[in-house]
């Protein structure tokens, strides 16, 4: 939850920076963004250890200047599945900003909005089921995400315990099966409520976007 | 309200350069497709930037290129109608029309919500979403939308080239109570001699981003030196004329040109109201002298001033009346060497009253 909530402002605004533009670093900051998806979340995990951990360059300085430590937190695994789900949100909203029609924003210009106004009042409003999308895989992604997670905040119960950790703790205990069937039952409905949702949103945003 | 256009730019295949007046009333940007009307007009709006120029109005300069002078979009206070309406589609009538409304300073506006839905018939529209609007619906959304922002300039970019004929002839009323009612210069892109005929205060003729003409419809559209930017097809000219009085009886209409009166079927505009008479070349005949007890009692009296040099059976000849207005006349070239007509002479052009039918009288 708290994973989309953070995502979805920095999800928004790399996709910004790669929508509908052509410089140079595009291609590269690209490819960071997508590494995640294709990375071993190992390999994921491990590196946000090694720049977000209490020794790591990033980590020491936020735990130095404001006191923030991540690893082996809940927050660490907030950041983690933000990591993990970014490539998926970014996708479904570069796409939706692609393929808003950018002759409604000279429309606009020439009525006497200024760029900003033109995003918030044209540009976002019609990109909405794009960004719904993008929360729903986000969320979806957040829930299920176990790799990174487990190597950057390992798996501490009341702490870093995600959904995914303890099915797989739950697993490893002879005849616990009950708990694990009863947290497996949990995620698929979890899963299944969001996915609905969504689609339900979606849907209404759609009609109300293209006043149907 | 006056807007000085003087601006040049190379478009792909070939330069644009132009340099016109608008006062207010219908300014008609005519030319073929692709002849750099859209592009001269989003120069105007400050969508597309001129390689050099000036576009003034009143003393406010929005670009000039020497001054390095170039005020945005949204600061030109120029409203603009596109072709293909560009309303928001996540918004309803109503929030399309607030939207210019509500970026206008309050000292700036003078166009009023009620006056716009009025002038436009809009009241029904405005809950509706634009995608439940048919396409006359649609434009007129549009031109509101744009007169909402309290407009000092108004572009339209062949607000009726996506409607049919039916739905043209709807919403051009409209346009011409706009014409009537807003005192602002209006610069209306057209490649329709109809429209342009009908509405146009001035024209401004485009050929190839070259201006080639600037002046009154019925002097522009007639000239027989511009007829390869025009049309051949269309060889017509335009007389303007007022309602003199009609004869019900009779079920006709008298109309007083500078030139004489003439008889034209029953129109319904009240006595005194102004309008152009499109008469097509061939259907006008040329005589030396006036003919008597005749059905023929449209002649108007004028003078030779061209006629064209040709290898067919026909000859155009263009005769000047008193007030300077041309009438284009198609003769057989056989009658011409038998009347012994050229240039200079005076004649009387006969006009059938059939040809004065409702479709003439714009």
């Amino acid at each position: 939850m708290w994973s989309t909530l953070c995502t979805l402002p920095i999800a928004l605004f790399l996709s910004l920076a790669l929508a509908n533009r052509r410089y140079m670093g595009r291609n590269l900051l690209n490819a960071v963004v997508h590494l995640p998806l294709v990375l071993p979340p190992v390999v994921t995990g491990y590196a946000l250890l090694i720049f977000f951990g209490r020794q790591g360059a990033i980590g020491a300085w936020l735990a130095d200047s404001f006191g923030i430590v991540l690893a082996f937190k809940w927050t660490g695994a907030v950041l983690a599945a933000s990591v993990m789900s970014l490539p998926l949100m970014v996708r479904p909203i570069v796409l939706s900003l692609e393929a808003t029609d950018t002759r409604l924003n000279a429309a606009a210009a020439t009525l006497g909005a200024s760029r900003l106004l033109i995003f918030l009042t044209i540009t976002l409003p019609l990109a909405a089921p794009g960004l719904l999308a993008a929360t729903v895989l986000g969320f979806a992604k957040s829930l299920g995400e176990f790799g990174a997670t487990v190597t950057f905040v390992a798996n501490i119960p009341g702490e870093t315990r995600t959904l995914p950790n303890a099915i797989y703790t739950q697993l490893q205990i002879p005849g616990a099966e009950n708990a694990v069937l009863q947290l497996a039952v949990l995620s698929v409905v979890l899963s299944l409520v969001a996915l609905l949702l969504a689609e339900w949103l979606g849907w209404r945003l759609n009609r109300r976007v293209h006043g149907q | 309200m006056t807007l000085k256009v003087q601006l040049r730019r190379q478009l792909v295949s070939f330069k644009l350069s132009v340099d016109f007046e608008c006062k207010p009333g219908i300014t008609a940007l005519f030319g073929r497709s692709g002849c750099g009307k859209t592009s001269l007009i989003n120069q105007i709006a400050g969508l597309m930037k001129p390689d050099s120029g000036r576009i003034v109005v009143d003393e406010q300069v929005l670009y000039d290129s020497a001054l390095a002078i170039d005020v945005a979009t949204r600061k030109r206070r120029i409203g603009y109608v596109f072709q293909d309406a560009r309303l928001f589609p996540h918004m309803s009538v109503e929030s399309n029309l607030r939207y210019g409304e509500w970026l206008t300073t309050k000292s700036n506006r003078y166009v009023k919500m009620h006056t716009v839905v009025e002038l436009l018939a809009l009241g029904p529209l405005l809950t509706r979403r634009p995608a439940n609007l048919s396409g006359g619906e649609r434009q007129r959304v549009a031109i509101a939308r744009a007169l909402l922002c309290s407009p000092r300039i108004l572009l339209m970019d062949e607000p009726l080239s996506a409607l049919d004929g039916a739905r043209k002839r709807d919403i051009i009323p409209y346009l011409e109570r706009l014409r009537d009612e807003m005192q602002i210069p209006i610069v209306y892109v057209s490649h329709a001699l109809e429209e342009v005929a009908r509405l146009a205060d001035t024209v401004v003729l485009l050929h190839d981003g070259q201006q080639q003409a600037v002046g009154a419809p019925e002097n522009v559209l007639t000239r027989l030196d511009l007829r390869a930017h025009t049309g051949r097809y269309q060889a017509s000219s335009l007389i303007p004329a007022t309602v003199q009085s009609h004869r019900t009886e009779f079920a006709v209409s008298i109309l007083q040109t500078a030139a004489g009166s003439l008889i034209a079927a029953q129109i319904d505009k009240p006595i005194g109201s102004k309008v152009r008479l499109r008469l097509r070349a061939r259907d006008i005949s040329i005589a030396k002298k006036p003919l008597e007890n005749s059905s023929l009692r449209n002649q108007l009296r004028g003078v030779i001033v061209d006629i064209s040099e040709e290898e067919g059976a026909f000859a155009e000849v263009l005769l000047q009346l008193p007030d300077k207005t041309v009438l284009l006349v198609r003769v057989a070239r056989i009658n011409l060497e038998m009347l012994d007509l050229h240039p200079g002479d005076t004649a009387f052009a006969l006009i059938k009253t059939a040809a004065l039918d409702r479709a003439a009288v714009l």
